[in-house]
């Protein structure tokens, strides 16, 4: 686990996330700020769960709990956007996306950006560990999770 | 598998089912634009494209008495029905989702309130002005967002394409699928746009050369893998197979038509339980079964095309090709009207026609069964057109003649 060394990976100005208003995800966004990587599992099933819903979709039940897990995972698909669609991006050059799935975790699947050469080559199963990015004056202040190629 | 087998059957035996109780009795749409360029308001595409369709099946218009739209389209049925002067509205119907999942399952849902009895002439419609009400294709513009898109947003996947990108890329690479099959879908596109004057890609056909040296949207998808942004309207009739019988000496059959999501296919987060999916496997054998058709029998088919990609997972969901002979088949030559094994977009779709929503595809599939398609293939009896690949409901249709009955 490591955090960015400075700046940010994509500019700032795009659309910051914020907790839903029910309450349902604010676990998650509260981990992410304590440089934890929270799911859900279901209590009953034991299942793991992302997205985060109300319900387990495994079994139904609506006991669904919260709990860290280790910040690793390896890529399952991965694409490199060159055409921006929103203005803050407009000069910024190619970056990469990654889906990402858990396999201590029942496979579930994450989205973040892939850290390093926005030009690298990405190969599909390779393992990577999360990357917290902090983002102190958001309103409300929040932090992103990014991947990053394990031991680059 | 066995488990979906048996209730496949459970339907048919129970001889419920949609297999040519309705027809589309007619078609209509307006001029197709570029994006913004509409010169009438959205309200009154929609419109004229419902006049179209009922000068097209020779109705009153007065006589509709139910409307089926889809994607939140913004022209209201209570605000059609006062525009064309309706004694009776009787039935309305919204199908949830955005994009085009609902092309076909407008035609599922008018088709079945019509075999219901709850309405006689029932419009499938979409309109789309999006330079009056801005675009699909550009990202959130919010200071903040909650919810699913949080977790996308901040991260730069905003547009369609990046939502749908790492579909491809996972198929592509779980089955070894070329690029060459998706370039044969948008040159097949093109090619057959450049004898449809509708088209807006009209006079304007596309090269292999010109394909593979377009710029990256986002890998893997190039400019010409992606769909356009236009502006127009489109309407279908559908009403009774004895009424359509009354206005038509041939007429277009609702062989089947279906909508189709798996399991937790809508999940958040990239996370439905088979991602590299155009979400057809289930949704595709009930359509079969519903028809009585098998996809030996389909003689043309519109497969919608949000992105290339899509298109392959679709046929190869469809039972017209496999994972494993993809590469083989979906070549340019294969997908012509003029001559191909399996006749594709032959209207320019999604890519070179219009992108209505995908409800002109639905439209060209009708086409093709009373053989006025501007690519006509011959001897059509299974016309088969399907849309919005990879949402979470996606829907599909076959049109036919009444041969097909027996």
């Amino acid at each position: 686990m490591s955090s960015l060394a400075e700046g940010t990976y994509l500019p700032e100005g795009l659309t910051q996330p914020a907790p839903m208003r029910d309450g349902m995800d604010a676990p998650y966004w509260e981990g992410t700020r304590e440089h934890e990587l929270r799911v859900q599992r279901c209590a009953d099933c034991g299942t793991h769960q992302w997205g985060p819903d109300w319900v387990c979709h495994a079994c139904q039940s609506l006991n669904v709990e919260w709990v860290t897990v280790e910040p690793t995972a390896r890529i399952y698909s991965w694409q490199r956007v060159h055409h921006p669609v929103h203005p803050a991006l407009a000069d910024h050059g190619p970056y990469i996306v990654v889906l990402v799935e858990l396999p201590h975790a029942d496979n579930l699947r994450m989205i973040g950006n892939l850290l390093g050469d926005p030009m690298q080559d990405i190969v599909i199963g390779s393992d990577v560990e999360a990357v917290f990015e902090d983002h102190d004056n958001g309103s409300p202040p929040y932090t992103l999770v990014h991947w990053q190629v394990a031991g680059s | 598998m066995h488990n979906a087998w048996l209730r496949f059957a459970a339907v048919s035996e129970s001889g419920r089912g949609l297999r040519g109780r309705t027809a589309v009795a007619g078609v209509g749409e307006t001029t197709y634009y570029k994006r913004g360029q509409s010169t009438d308001p959205e309200f009154v595409l929609v419109v004229k494209a419902i006049l179209a369709a009922c000068e097209d099946a020779g109705i009153n218009p007065r006589e509709i008495d139910g409307f089926c739209s889809y994607s939140n389209d913004r022209n209201t049925p209570a605000r059609l029905a006062n525009a064309l002067g309706l004694e009776e509205l009787r039935y309305s119907n919204m199908q949830w989702g955005g994009g085009g999942g609902g092309a076909a399952a407008v035609v599922q849902n008018a088709a079945s309130a019509v075999h219901a009895g709850s309405a006689n002439v029932v419009v499938a419609y979409r309109g789309l002005a999006q330079g009056q009400f801005g675009r699909f294709g550009q990202g959130g513009r919010r200071p903040a967002v909650r919810g699913e898109f949080a977790y996308t947003l901040p991260y730069g996947v905003m547009s369609p394409a990046q939502m749908y990108a790492m579909r491809t890329t996972r198929l592509m690479w779980e089955h070894g699928i070329d690029r060459s099959a998706m370039r044969a879908v948008a040159l097949a596109a093109y090619h057959h746009a450049q004898n449809n004057p509708r088209a807006v890609m009209y006079g304007r056909p596309l090269d292999a050369e010109t394909y593979d040296s377009s710029r990256w949207i986002t890998e893997p998808f190039r400019l010409y893998d992606c769909c356009l942004e236009n502006d127009g309207g489109a309407a279908m009739i559908v009403t009774s197979a004895e009424r359509a019988a009354d206005l038509s000496d041939t007429p277009v059959l609702v062989l089947a038509a279906q909508q189709s999501g798996g399991h937790r296919s809508g999940a958040w987060v990239h996370n439905p339980t088979d991602y590299a999916t155009s979400s057809f496997k289930l949704g595709a054998q009930h359509l079969y079964e519903q028809a009585g058709v098998t996809p030996d029998d389909v003689d043309v088919v519109q497969s919608y095309e949000n992105f290339t990609g899509a298109v392959v997972m679709s046929l190869i969901e469809h039972g017209l090709c496999t994972y494993e002979n993809a590469n083989e088949v979906l070549t340019f030559e294969n997908l012509r009207a003029d001559g191909g094994s399996i006749p594709l977009n032959t209207s320019g779709g999604n890519l070179a026609e219009c992108y209505m929503h995908g409800l002109g595809m639905q439209i060209e599939a009708v086409r093709q069964v009373r053989g006025d398609s501007t690519n006509q293939v011959p001897n059509v009896n299974v016309s088969l057109s399907n849309a919005g690949p990879m949402v979470e409901i996606a829907s599909t249709a076959i049109y036919g003649t009444a041969e097909v009955l027996g």
